[in-house]
């Protein structure tokens, strides 16, 4: 009997073991499967044509596959957002964890939730009806939809990771730092701007990673506003496609085994670097956090 | 006080009640709108009928059912393993490194992107079993697999470790102590992973457009599962993107922005009613 159960519990032990290591699983499922589909594409065309070829067209005569337009697209598209998002989210951050009173906190706060709870194809609905019509009649441009209709729309998909994650951190700020600086004068004003955000930097500075990798990484909303077109990103009206916008959109017409389909898996491959790049950059920040 | 630190103070509060007035009006700009332009299209024939070429009519009951099938069956199969793992790293694993590995991995699984996802569903899943709700399901496992962990770990240390060493005292086996005295502890914390996972199921599309498809005929259940089907997030993609039925498109939109808010409203309420629990 007692023979019996300590297998039993060694059978147990060991189920554990590997729901526990499923996590491991689907990491390592992930990259190796993006590298073996990857990769072929990527040799077959040359690295440096792939990665810094300025044209792409798949279906010419004399295919292109060159994706510096995404590439640039993604980094102008995601700097651009995070140039207005961040400087709305900290604010809004400092006052909600700061200074609002407890009930317009309260009430803030649910709409941040609620921002974030919104799926990202109404973001780009709402986007393609209004600011993309918008952006056509303010500007006198014959088609509002381009890298700015995407800024303006990813700019608004980060604000609740950065203004969530900035006030946890500015929250965790122990109230003695705050109290000594009232103390010595300092309006809270300059308590909350000179102290508590300094001792809140790493968790400030991580939800602004966390801003750049929900904004590189979103793809319907992008692909419903940005015009889809695979042009270098020369002005902000210019209709132009993403890293993410590049693999959804031709997904559907490419052939399976072609180079074309296995140039878009190279795509996801890059883009999938930018995005364990972006991870390695938040562990980094929030274990600074925590050796603190 | 000289004017250097006046005009600091003034720039502060205006520039805090500026970004935070622009967060609550694109808020509401945002709920307000989808609402008032999507509710005048909801019919009760929109809502129980399928789409058909020959009467030009649109319907979205299907929609409704792939989203249903989709929640279940991810919610099945990701419960189980979400679990198991959270359970592993809280109660079993001794060896730091191991835990430290496995939770890198379920943050490094969290930041991957829903297209990333979509593909390497549709390569794993979709290109051997076919595009279906099924294939959809497993690549959605996957995506949720993190937040149920974590939510399931985060209740499970809140069980006392005073109640595990009175069921061993007990003579009670590991298996059994997990049983009957931790299980039950992190209740709340799988029910909150799961409501967590079903406002992301609802709201993903770019990773169920290439695995899980986008036809639009009713099944049942398991009819359901091996067929493509398109949920309502992909049904508002096809109808606004490809289609133009922006009526349709803003009616399906008022619909996920009402169970949007459903799902804050209860997951604010379960956390609430946890601090409370775990204040008395």
């Amino acid at each position: 009997m007692k023979h019996k159960t300590k297998s039993l519990e060694h059978i147990i032990h060991g189920i554990f073991l590997i729901l526990g290591l499923i996590t491991v699983g689907c990491v390592l499922l992930i990259s190796v499967y993006l590298i073996l589909s990857g990769l072929p594409a990527i040799l077959e065309v040359g690295i440096a044509d792939f990665l810094f070829g300025s044209s792409w067209e798949p279906s010419a005569a004399e295919p292109e596959y060159g994706i510096l337009p995404f590439i640039l697209t993604s980094i102008y598209g995601t700097a651009g957002a995070i140039i207005i998002g961040v400087p709305i989210g900290f604010l809004t951050a400092v006052y909600l964890a700061k200074m609002a009173p407890k009930k317009v906190k309260a009430v803030i706060q649910q709409a941040v939730s609620m921002l974030a709870g919104i799926p990202s194809v109404v973001y780009g609905l709402v986007g393609m009806i209004v600011l993309v019509p918008g952006i056509r009649k303010l500007f006198g441009i014959p088609d509002g939809s381009g890298l700015l209709a995407a800024i303006i729309v990813l700019a608004i998909m980060i604000l609740p990771s950065i203004i969530k994650m900035s006030v946890t951190a500015l929250e965790a700020v122990p109230k003695e730092f705050e109290d000594a600086s009232l103390a010595l004068g300092a309006t809270p004003e300059e308590t909350y701007f000179r102290v508590s955000v300094p001792a809140a930097k790493s968790g400030i500075a991580a939800s602004v990673v966390l801003g750049v990798g929900r904004a590189i990484g979103e793809a319907m909303a992008v692909m419903m506003v940005a015009g889809n077109v695979p042009n270098m990103p020369d002005s902000i009206f210019q209709s132009v496609r993403f890293l993410t916008t590049a693999v959804a959109s031709e997904m559907a017409y490419s052939v399976p085994g072609s180079l074309h389909r296995n140039a878009l898996f190279s795509i996801a491959l890059v883009l999938f670097l930018f995005i364990m790049l972006i991870n390695a950059t938040l562990n980094f920040f929030l274990k600074g956090d925590r050796t603190k | 006080m000289s004017t250097k630190r006046k005009i600091f103070r003034w720039a502060v509060r205006i520039g805090m009640g500026l970004a935070t007035g622009i967060t609550a009006a694109l808020t509401l700009f945002l709920v307000g709108y989808v609402l008032i332009k999507g509710f005048p299209n909801i019919s009760w024939e929109l809502l129980s009928t399928s789409p058909s070429y020959i009467s030009e009519r649109i319907g979205i009951l299907p929609d409704i059912l792939n989203t249903v099938y989709i929640v279940i069956a991810t919610l099945i199969i990701v419960i189980p393993l979400g679990v198991g793992a959270a359970i592993y790293l809280t109660e079993y694993a001794a060896s730091k490194k191991l835990v430290g590995i496995i939770e890198y991995a379920a943050e490094a699984l969290s930041g991957i992107p829903s297209i990333i996802y979509g593909l390497v569903g549709m390569l794993i899943f979709s290109n051997n079993m076919g595009t279906s709700l099924l294939a959809g399901a497993l690549t959605l496992v996957i995506m949720n697999l993190p937040t149920i962990m974590r939510n399931t770990q985060e209740s499970l240390k809140t069980v006392p470790q005073s109640y595990r060493e009175g069921a061993f005292g007990l003579g009670a086996g590991k298996w059994r102590v997990i049983r009957t005295v931790v299980l039950p502890g992190c209740l709340d914390g799988v029910i909150t992973g799961c409501i967590l996972s079903v406002g992301r199921i609802l709201g993903e599309s770019a990773a169920l457009l290439y695995t899980a498809g986008f036809a639009h005929v009713a099944y049942g259940f398991f009819d359901g599962l091996t067929q493509s089907g398109s949920t309502l997030t992909v049904a508002l993609y096809v109808y606004a993107k490809e289609r133009g039925e922006f009526g349709v498109a803003f009616a399906i939109a008022s619909i996920l922005m009402v169970l949007a808010f459903l799902i804050n409203l209860s997951a604010s309420m379960i956390s609430k009613h946890h601090q409370r629990r775990n204040a008395a």
